[in-house]
């Protein structure tokens, strides 16, 4: 239990910082080190399949990603854009609200027996593999479906329209 | 768990640490001296005999070069940069199995630092993390070549990394587990999964030689457009660190390579032989044979090196996502079909 | 248009055939080309230990030449400074004194004679100039040093080694 206070102790600080940092690329590598003690979070429920994926696809790859493309980004002070007074007021305003909505429905929650799977085995490949393709196949199918219009639409807007492109030459 | 368990596998982790390390620092050697026999040269030989004190020379060299920070880079980032490398290099070898259980006594020591039931995942994982140690140098270096250099890195590692792993899937669909040990026991004598999976062993080749940065998808540090890529601005030790942990990215590779697809520790015979000799002497036999396997393929990387020129960015990118990826694709379809006919 | 010389060749790209796109054909023979280099025998000459034969008219660093009874040839007539394109020789003439007629052929002899081998680009000329072929670029490489100074040869290091040595 002690380490799990840890983790998450270490979870929240990064997550902190992330919003904290000055510099986006600090935040960036900030976020890849809290999404890192959550793949020991899962490590530590067992869930062995989720955190290695979670560990591939989040830090592997989507904030390799996301590091690109700050990256490429001019980071000059000049280029950063002014905010009006007014939107910084209206910011402080959402966020109060938000913050309002969070512990409010928090509190109706009341506290909540943990969560006891009845298989602790759940988290491993094979049986993951076997709920997956059994139980949930058709929400497990329509997602992937969900994923490959997401890339179509990508490249749709990728790929230069050739008519618009004649006409500009 | 015993503490004698713990010490034995805080030994074994401290010796496949060292024969990394070791391995890494000959290959360097290697390179260089095979280099010079494809080339008809002789190679280093003056330190030591036949030049075999070269890698201690070099390191020598590299501790004791001045060590540069530039000016505008962010300087915990330019030191984070080369250690993440290095340490993403290292922890591949946790999962690999170097040999069949030694049995001493009524004690069997598995030669397998931990056999989690993900193993292959846990080597995508630790390869995808490579990524940072180049980006994140690069990036960190404040110089315009280095960007570059870490950008290409990082796409063409991403780019590969997909048909990594799909060709993997259609060798996960032969074996039915993820888990390495097991892989590597499936494959006993010589049902070796190349003879099962040979394209999908030169996707996973091709991709391997992408995510290790050799020659031909050297382009990182394609020093005619680069100068020296992601470590234009790296000197003294942390460039070491960085090339150095190329060596053992070869060494881990050439290893996953030999497990998934070259039979691992198995060799034609091996039950004869270990029955003659032993279940000590044995197993022993077969991490010689592994580690056999591995130094050809290191040879192979080598070999390539000498013999083919780097891609040009735009065919490497044709390469990784028109040909790879539809190969890939279609071998996972054929596997799958073959399999359902033959049950 | 028409050719004039009628060695006017029209060439055609043929498009690549399936095995020319997929390349491996071509990279496995390449393979085996360097394999090929892998066991032939390295043709490197070691170079301190081992060394390279120099052909005849090769030039390396200039000697001073003696005659049959070993005395010094060159009398300093300044002829091979004069020739130098590079203007690495001087010299200072003296005269011979008595008792000295074993050491110098003729009754002139340079006194000092420096050649600067950083200046000298190893022409020859010199050699052509000299009327009493005293001066031979028939040595080995002139080797490396750290120091200009150092590179400016004296008669120390010019003349031959006496005969009878």
């Amino acid at each position: 239990m002690s380490t799990f206070y840890f983790i998450a102790f270490l979870s929240i600080f990064f997550s902190i910082l992330v919003i904290s940092a000055k510099n986006p690329v600090h935040s960036i590598l900030y976020l890849i080190l809290t999404f890192f003690t959550f793949t020991i979070h899962y490590i530590l429920m067992n869930a062995q399949f989720l955190a290695i994926v979670n560990f591939i696809v989040y830090m592997g790859a989507i904030l390799v990603l996301f590091l690109y493309t700050l990256m490429l980004i001019n980071l000059n002070k000049e280029s950063e854009p002014v905010k009006p007074f007014m939107v910084k007021i209206a910011a402080v305003f959402g966020g109060g609200v938000l913050a309002v909505a969070l512990v409010s429905s928090l509190k109706s929650l009341g506290v909540s027996d943990p969560v006891v799977l009845k298989n602790p085995e759940l988290g491993l490949v094979k049986n993951l593999g076997k709920v997956l393709f059994n139980e949930f196949l058709l929400p497990f199918e329509v997602s992937s479906v969900l994923l490959l219009s997401a890339m179509v639409g990508a490249v749709l807007l990728a790929t230069k329209d050739p008519q618009e492109t004649k006409a500009t030459i | 768990m015993e503490l004698a368990d713990i010490a034995i596998k805080f030994g074994l982790i401290i010796i496949i640490f060292a024969i990394s390390l070791v391995v890494a620092m000959y290959s360097t050697y290697a390179e260089r001296k095979i280099a010079a026999f494809f080339q008809d040269r002789v190679g280093p030989n003056r330190a030591g005999p036949w030049g075999i004190l070269q890698p201690m020379a070099d390191g020598a060299k590299m501790f004791m070069k001045e060590e540069i920070i530039p000016t505008n880079a962010t300087p915990f980032l330019f030191i984070v940069g080369p250690s993440l490398a290095i340490l993403t290099a290292c922890i591949g070898s946790a999962v690999i199995p170097w040999g069949q259980n030694l049995v001493i006594g009524d004690k069997v020591i598995p030669l397998q630092v931990t056999d989690i039931n993900v193993g292959i995942l846990y080597i995508f994982g630790v390869v995808s993390l490579g990524v940072y140690g180049v980006m994140i140098g690069g990036w960190a270096s404040n110089n315009k070549y280095s960007l570059l250099g870490a950008i290409r890195a990082a796409s063409q590692n991403i780019s590969y990394e997909i048909s990594m792993g799909l060709s993997i899937i259609a060798l996960l669909m032969v074996t039915g587990t993820l888990s390495l040990g097991e892989i590597a026991q499936q494959q006993h004598g010589w049902h070796w999964n190349v003879l099962y999976q040979p394209v999908g062993f030169l996707l996973f080749m091709i991709c391997a030689f992408a995510e290790t940065n050799r020659t031909p998808f050297d382009l990182p540090e394609c020093e005619t457009e680069l100068v020296g890529g992601y470590h234009t601005e790296y000197s003294s030790m942390k460039l070491g660190f960085y090339l150095f942990a190329e060596y053992i990215n070869m060494f881990i590779s050439s290893a996953v390579m030999a497990t998934l697809y070259w039979g691992g520790y198995n060799y034609p015979g091996m039950d004869w032989v270990t029955a003659h000799v032993g279940p000590v002497i044995g197993p022993l036999i077969g991490t010689g044979v592994f580690f056999a396997k591995i130094f050809a393929f290191i040879f192979f990387f080598m070999w390539v090196r000498w013999t083919i020129p780097r891609f040009r960015y735009d065919q490497l990118m044709d390469l990784g996502w028109k040909i790879l990826i539809p190969l890939a694709i279609a071998n996972i379809v054929i596997t799958g079909i073959v399999i359902t006919f033959l049950n | 248009m028409e050719s004039l010389s009628n060695k006017k060749k029209q060439l055609t790209v043929k498009p690549l055939n399936f095995w020319e796109r997929a390349y491996l054909p071509a990279i496995v023979s390449g393979l085996g080309i360097t394999m090929k280099h892998f066991f032939k025998k390295p043709v490197t000459i070691q170079y301190p230990e081992q060394k390279r034969e120099f052909s005849e008219n090769y030039r390396g660093m200039h000697s001073l030449k003696r005659d049959e009874n070993g005395a010094e040839r060159c009398t300093a007539c300044g002829l091979c400074a004069l020739s130098c394109p590079a203007e690495a020789i001087t010299m200072q003439a003296a005269e011979r004194q008595k008792g000295e007629e074993n050491l110098y052929r003729e009754e002139k002899y340079a006194a000092v004679y420096e050649i600067n081998m950083l200046r000298c680009i190893f022409c020859g000329l010199c050699e052509e100039a000299c009327p009493k072929e005293a001066i031979y670029l028939d040595g080995d490489i002139v080797p490396s040093d750290y120091l200009r100074k150092d590179f400016i040869y004296g008669k120390d290091k010019l003349v031959e080694a006496p005969l009878n040595q």
